[in-house]
């Protein structure tokens, strides 16, 4: 490690510096409290600056409170903090803000096929300020009704508009779960503080016993996406879909999507914006339309992801066609612990709407028996039948079946 | 003991069998002399919970330790009064013929002092250690009531009045990440990401806490150790893993490693059953077998 130079405290050098210094990572998308820049300052008195590792551990623990935001804070500070004869701030700073959290090259995803027409192409390119005045609202009852039912592969352009409208109507609602808080209310607890409070009033006589009841809250959602070449079709509504649960649940939405490999979309589902969320999303995911690796895709999630996003009893939404090109007995495995580690593992096929669909590719055949339900997702009407389960969910499930295998 | 420097705290760390690396260092002595929490986040079996521990011995004063859990709330983590008392005085007041007063039922001597009130209160000579352990388990409501606390170190009873700490507590909070704690509450804290040692601090390690593990024994297990951690494991064994494992082979009179033992104890190390089944039996002897224990 080299050394910082010698600091002048007169000049004010290194305060500007520390300044700007906190300018950049703000910069970078770090969460920077002007609380913990004063703290730095002050922690100057108790760090030997000529040691540069100090002033680091120093400006990182104090600054960076996010353990993924470690490897950019380092590069940052890389970059900032140079030898002397280099030139104090003189570094490439565009070169850095290239690194900014969560921008990367832009790949956007794949047209819907029916929307392959050059007229829809030129539309969904053109500035959302700019676009035409979105269509309907008279539509008829009749015409209403069979959109509903219109597989979401078979729509056309307008008709896609349409249901977009109708998909951002839907109420999204989570079945709920009771915690270990408790709340005053008619359970069986005591609750003695407020049953001594009330007595005061007739001398110290408990005339009536106050008590406390569980607190009950909506179970965390968990939404994994198959976006591989074979749910091309699907993706982009299905997306939207995801956008409008995330968006319409008062609780937070882990979101992933997956086709060779898994990419977490939680924050870029953040926006207030459909298209705008989206677009995030197409920048973040690298492997639109690629094979499917169901297996190692749901690896990677319960290794890296499932810890944290599926405690207290997660309900998890698993979208796929189940076609699989990975390794079967490890989507047997992956499933399996999958489906230990959540209250509710609900398996959403868009092929599941038509009649002669059979679930029999290799992938599906493993996954099914992990799975608590087997649901269509392939137009608005299958969408508001989940809808309505989903607020439906309470303590029970069906029996799981890998336990009866194991047995 | 006075600390004024960082250097100086490692090597006191040491002294109390607490290994830590400079930047861990670092970030406890500003805690320290900036009067800041402390929130260290890591995989289970890091020693986070150790950090408390070793600082309470060094500073020689008290440990008032939280343990988080879903529901959490006023009553468990803050105060709560004694009913039983209550009711007591309410029964021998009637006895005398006098009616009890609100002021008076709902007065300090009635009061249960849980851990948070006794970190601010602290009616002791020196700031008492407060360690709010595995944060994660807790919930939001909780998580919004310690950063009211933590932000300036008060805490409001009704009926009694706001009580504000003369001296702030030395404040270390973990957690084991199994869901993000709010940034708000992170913010207020000097953060550090403790993170698996590498060998020669491990070693170290098992050399200071397993003082009669044989030094060959010692060697080979630190090292089958960070084996498994490049491993496909669920879960990899933490340093308390490791610890735990040396122990139980120094209990066993083992010197040194072998398939045999390995298999009989993996237990201690590893703890899904996944892990064990494929660890146990030729993978084992692989790794033995690596590290020229064969």
């Amino acid at each position: 490690m080299t050394s910082l130079k010698e600091p002048d405290p007169d000049s004010g050098h290194l305060l500007h510096n520390l300044l700007l210094f906190g300018r950049l990572l703000r910069g970078l998308g770090l969460d920077i409290n002007p609380g913990r820049m004063i703290d730095l300052t002050h922690s100057l008195a108790y760090i030997d600056l000529s040691r540069r590792q100090d002033f680091y551990h120093a400006a990182r623990s104090l600054l960076v409170h996010r353990h993924e935001d470690i490897p950019l804070f380092d590069a940052a500070f890389e970059a900032f903090w140079r030898k002397p004869e280099e030139g104090w701030v003189t570094v490439d700073l565009p070169g850095l803000s290239r690194a900014q959290r969560r921008r990367r090259p832009v790949i956007t995803p794949p047209p819907l096929r029916d929307a392959g027409s050059a007229e829809q192409q030129d539309k969904d390119q053109t500035p959302v300020e700019n676009r035409p005045p979105v269509i309907q609202v008279t539509m008829t009852y009749s015409a209403r009704e069979v959109l509903r039912h219109k597989d979401f592969a078979d729509l056309t352009g307008e008709e896609l508009d349409a249901i977009k409208q109708m998909m951002a109507a839907l109420v999204w609602q989570l079945g709920e779960r009771r915690t270990r808080r408790r709340q005053p209310g008619r359970g069986r607890l005591l609750d003695l503080r407020r049953t001594i409070r009330r007595s005061l009033k007739y001398g110290g006589e408990v005339m009536e016993w106050a008590r406390r009841e569980p607190k009950h809250k909506p179970r965390p959602l968990v939404i994994l996406a198959d976006v591989s070449g074979s749910m091309e079709r699907y993706t982009r509504l299905l997306l939207h879909f995801v956008y409008g649960v995330t968006a319409g649940l008062d609780q937070p939405v882990e979101a992933f999507v997956f086709s060779t490999r898994l990419t977490r979309i939680t924050h870029e589902l953040q926006g207030r914006d459909v298209d705008e969320a989206l677009r995030e999303v197409s920048r973040a995911v690298q492997d639109w339309s690629g094979g499917t690796r169901i297996g190692e895709s749901l690896k990677t999630f319960n290794f890296k992801w499932g810890r944290r996003v599926l405690g207290r009893g997660a309900v998890v939404l698993l979208i796929s066609d189940g076609w699989d090109r990975g390794d079967i007995d490890l989507l047997h495995h992956e499933m399996a612990r999958l489906q230990r580690s959540v209250h509710r593992l609900i398996w959403l096929n868009p092929l599941l709407g038509s009649p002669e669909y059979e679930p029999l590719t290799r992938g599906m055949q493993a996954a099914l028996p992990y799975v608590d339900d087997f649901l269509p997702v392939h137009s608005l009407a299958s969408l508001e039948d989940l809808a309505e389960r989903l607020a439906g969910l309470n303590e029970r499930r069906p029996e799981r079946r890998q336990f009866r295998v194991l047995s | 003991m006075i600390i004024d420097s960082i250097d100086n705290l490692q090597n006191a760390l040491r002294e109390q069998l607490y290994i830590a690396d400079r930047g861990l260092a670092t970030s406890i002595y500003l805690a320290l002399k900036l009067n800041r929490p402390l929130f260290l986040e890591g995989e289970a079996g890091v020693g986070k919970t150790e950090v408390a521990k070793v600082l309470t011995r060094l500073l020689d004063t008290d440990l008032i330790r939280l343990q988080c859990y879903e529901g959490l709330d006023v009553h468990h983590a803050v105060y709560e009064w004694n009913y039983t008392r209550q009711m007591m005085h309410i029964r021998l007041l009637e006895a005398r013929g006098e009616r009890p007063s609100e002021a008076e039922l709902f007065g300090p001597e009635f009061l249960l002092r849980r851990p948070l009130l006794q970190a601010i209160e602290n009616a002791r000579e020196k700031s008492p250690v407060l360690l709010v352990d595995e944060i994660d388990r807790s919930d939001e409501e909780f998580e919004a009531f310690l950063l009211e606390v933590l932000s300036d170190f008060q805490i409001t009873v009704p009926e009694i009045g706001t009580i504000k700490a003369e001296r702030p507590p030395v404040v270390v909070i973990t957690s084991n990440r199994t869901r993000e704690v709010h940034d708000a509450l992170k913010r207020r804290c000097l953060y550090y990401w403790i993170d698996y040692p590498s060998f020669e601090k491990e070693l170290e390690i098992v050399q200071a806490k397993v003082p009669h593990a044989s030094a060959q024994l010692a060697q080979q297990v630190t090292r089958f150790v960070q084996e498994l951690r490049r491993m496909d494991l669920y879960k990899v064994p933490g340093v308390a893993e490791t610890l735990d494992w040396t122990a139980a082979l120094v209990a066993l009179d083992q010197r040194a490693l072998s398939p045999s033992i390995v298999d009989d104890t993996l237990g201690a190390l590893l703890k899904y059953q996944d892990d064990v089944a494929k660890v146990k039996g030729d993978q084992a002897r692989l790794l033995l077998d690596r590290l020229g224990a064969l």
